[in-house]
């Protein structure tokens, strides 16, 4: 019996073996389970649509968030610039678009922000209100808590930058993590679609 | 033919360790920090039997309540509050981390990996779950409430809305049921995650994906599962929390919300769980089975497409759980063909099984005990889920004790007996000792003679009308005597899961030497000694067909030269 490797004795060509890098598999993996926890929200914003009892309602109060949404869909563009600098090794214009990416998302969260804060002291609509109140914040903050999230690992990953530490050779770990920012955009292009688009 | 140079030389690393056993602190210490998927997969399956005692002893207190009608053991808040603790902490305490800890363990070592994809993101799953475990017991000293009315949860393992909003489940009660789910969750959804990437990424060299074992397959599509099942679990946690702590309405009815939104979403989770539960349980039949009847296991496209069906279907059926909630007929109808439409794949599962034993060779040793009767008690559990998913014949027996006859016949019947198996076949694997196969037999037995004394009696009182968690029953309604032998068989089933115990622990210090690999079986965790090293495998595998061990035991007639 062989004391070599398990049947190399009579091995059939194994080359171009390639399986995926499991930092991507595992990302794709915890997008799917994401947006199942958005999907369910998404239906129950959609199925309570209507159904709330005392005001304030939707039409009344929501404004289109045209600015934020421009702000938050163009960060994915300047992600994926930053990428390929990165591949490229340009380093001062990988943090140039990282950082600018950063802002866009900060916008987008100071949108938000600003936001909730005529929902709530001016038109005085909380959580607790009517069901729109308690369904429209916990979709829309789930969203914005997931833009904290990715602007937390986003910054982290610029002070690597800034420190020079930052490699090319950590490309493929980058494109994992845009591909979560990828994620958020989208996932805003439905609760829009949702929250202002229909719902109002 | 058990072969002598098993294990195969390469495979470990003969160089003598530095160092033996450290102090009985660093023992516990290097349990504490490892992010090893063995000792992971040891704890989640340790962590998984406590619980199993735990809940079972439950269960006991309740079948005790119920032997006589009129019964007094125990009061009915105490009854309420066992029934919903059994229920969920067997799920989600017991069942998962079971199933979890069982492929944490395997499904490296059968794909020729050295660990999972992610083990630090492991080490944190595990302590995630275990977290959950901590909140949900403490609910029974932190959870007091008022006037009583609290300390541990007491509104079924399902948890129907508003019996867990903030109006009638006064206290902290609910919130740690709760949470307990969500961190169970997050802990749950990062094994399948890893699961995922492990069997996709982290495969030996030659194994294709359909050279992988069956066991990596089947558990792979539970992960792609769990993914869609739990986190609209985990969603509908967030929205109970939301309403308790911030005001919420999602499902207060006195603004708008509808408690019937709460059943969708539990049951998107719930049904897909029960097959959560189970396709692991098949995972570990697809291993004994073939190895105990000399036959490599027949029609494996076909398992892993049904698995695969089974995932899919599975994720279509959620509503057969509320045919007596009053939906439309369309809706009711495409509820009914869509979970008999499970029968398909199930059955030709049932078919392999069968074919895999027929003119085999088979050994009835105590693993293949228990995957025997699980195809004939999992065949039986279906018939009852196909009576059960016919919606006229749901609408008579909706909330009786046939369901939850039924339900047991699947998750006893069939998971808990091939996690049985599971044990007797890997656990000299896992310590390097047989489990004792005179105790084994007892255990089996018993356990048999417990099981369908309960099991089977169960579904006639719930034909004769007998309503699912009752604290007590009158006398004269012909259910007296069923109940009494429904119990006496519990207390079987209780001693020989004792024994069974009894075995483990006698086994670990007491059994006879396993070798590197007892059964002469073909998967590669039988290549590397027994426990095996902790990086298992000193050079990569290379596998040239679904049985590498057969290909090296017989180089005279390779698996390879069929496939």
């Amino acid at each position: 019996m062989s004391a070599s490797t398990i049947p190399l004795a009579h091995g059939i060509a194994t080359e171009d073996f390639a399986q995926p890098y499991h930092g991507t598999v595992g990302m794709v993996c915890l997008i799917i389970a994401e947006s199942a926890i958005f999907t369910i929200f998404v239906v129950a914003y959609l199925y309570y649509i209507g159904k709330s009892i005392s005001g304030p309602q939707p039409r009344e109060v929501l404004e289109l968030p045209i600015f934020n949404t421009v702000c938050l869909l163009s960060s994915s563009f300047t992600i994926w610039l930053a990428e390929r600098n990165l591949k490229r090794g340009a380093m001062g214009a990988f943090s140039l678009w990282w950082a600018l990416t950063i802002v866009l998302g900060g916008i987008f969260l100071g949108g938000t922000a600003l936001e909730w804060r005529k929902l709530i002291y001016h038109d005085g609509l909380k959580i607790s209100t009517n069901l729109f109140g308690t369904t429209f914040y916990s979709l829309v903050g789930l969203h914005a808590s997931h833009v904290i999230i990715g602007l937390t690992m986003l910054s982290i990953v610029l002070i690597f930058a800034l420190a020079g530490k930052l490699k090319r050779e950590h490309s493929r770990q980058l494109e994992v993590l845009s591909l979560y920012w990828h994620f958020v955009d989208g996932v805003w292009v439905v609760v829009f679609t949702v929250v202002y688009i229909i719902g109002r | 033919m058990a072969d002598s140079t098993l294990p195969i030389g390469s495979v470990i690393d003969l160089t003598p360790p530095s160092e033996a056993y450290g102090t009985w602190l660093e023992q516990v210490h290097s349990w504490v920090v490892t992010v090893d998927h063995k000792k992971l997969g040891i704890m989640y399956v340790v962590y998984a039997l406590i619980f199993l005692l735990v809940a079972g002893f439950e269960a006991i207190l309740l079948r005790i309540q119920l032997m006589v009608p009129r019964n007094n053991f125990i009061s009915p808040e105490v009854f309420n509050r066992l029934f919903t603790m059994h229920g969920t902490t067997m799920i989600f305490l017991m069942g998962m981390p079971m199933v979890i800890g069982f492929a944490n363990y395997l499904v490296p070592l059968m794909v020729g990996a050295r660990d999972m994809a992610f083990p630090r993101l492991n080490a944190f799953s595990f302590w995630m779950t275990a977290l959950g475990g901590l909140f949900l017991y403490y609910s029974f000293v932190g959870g007091v409430g008022l006037q009583g009315a609290g300390s541990a949860p007491d509104f079924t393992w399902w948890g129907y809305a508003p019996l867990t909003e903030r109006a009638f489940s006064r206290g902290h009660t609910a919130d740690y049921w709760a949470l307990a789910l969500i961190v169970a969750g997050f802990g749950t959804i990062g094994a399948a995650v890893n699961i995922i990437a492990t069997t996709l990424c982290m495969r030996c060299k030659g194994m294709t994906l359909f050279r992988m074992p069956l066991l990596p397959w089947l558990n792979l599509v539970v992960a792609g599962m769990i993914l869609i099942a739990i986190s609209p679990l985990t969603a509908a946690q967030i929205m109970l929390l939301i309403d308790r702590y911030l005001g919420g309405h999602f499902f207060d009815s006195q603004a708008g919300g509808a408690p019937y939104v709460w059943m969708h979403f539990f049951w998107i989770f719930g049904h897909p769980e029960v097959y959560i539960l189970v396709l692991p349980a098949f995972a570990i039949a697809n291993e004994v089975i073939p190895v105990f009847s000399r036959k490599a296991i027949f029609g494996y496209p076909a398992m892993v497409a049904a698995s695969a069906g089974i995932g899919l279907i599975s994720l279509s059926v959620w509503a057969h759980h509320m045919f007596t909630v009053g939906m439309t007929s369309a809706q009711n109808a495409f509820f009914v063909l869509s979970t008999g439409l499970v029968g398909v794949p199930t059955g030709i599962k049932i078919f392999n099984w069968i074919a895999t034993m027929w003119g085999g060779k088979i050994r009835f040793a105590t693993p293949m005990l228990f995957c025997t009767a699980f195809v004939v008690q999992f065949l039986f559990a279906g018939l009852t889920g196909i009576i059960l998913s016919t919606a006229p014949w749901n609408w008579q027996l909706h909330n009786s004790y046939f369901v939850i006859a039924h339900f047991h016949y699947v998750l006893v019947g069939a998971i808990i007996f091939c996690i049985f198996a599971g044990f007797y076949y890997w656990f000299p694997k896992v310590t390097g000792r047989m489990l004792d196969e005179r105790l084994g037999k007892w255990h089996f037995w018993l356990f048999v003679l417990g099981f369908h004394m309960t099991f089977d009696l169960m579904h006639i009182p719930g034909l004769l009308g007998m309503p699912r968690s009752i604290y007590t029953y009158e006398p004269g309604r012909g259910w007296e005597s069923w109940n009494m032998l429904v119990s006496i068989g519990g207390i079987i089933q209780a001693v020989a899961t004792l024994i069974f115990v009894y075995n483990l622990v006698y086994s670990y210090f007491k059994g006879a030497e396993a070798g590197p690999d007892p059964w002469d079986a073909w998967t590669l965790e039988w290549a590397t000694s027994s426990p095996p090293p902790e990086y298992n495998f000193a050079s990569e595998p290379v596998v040239n067909s679904r049985r590498p061990l057969w290909d090296l035991k017989h180089p005279e007639d390779p698996d390879s030269r069929y496939e």
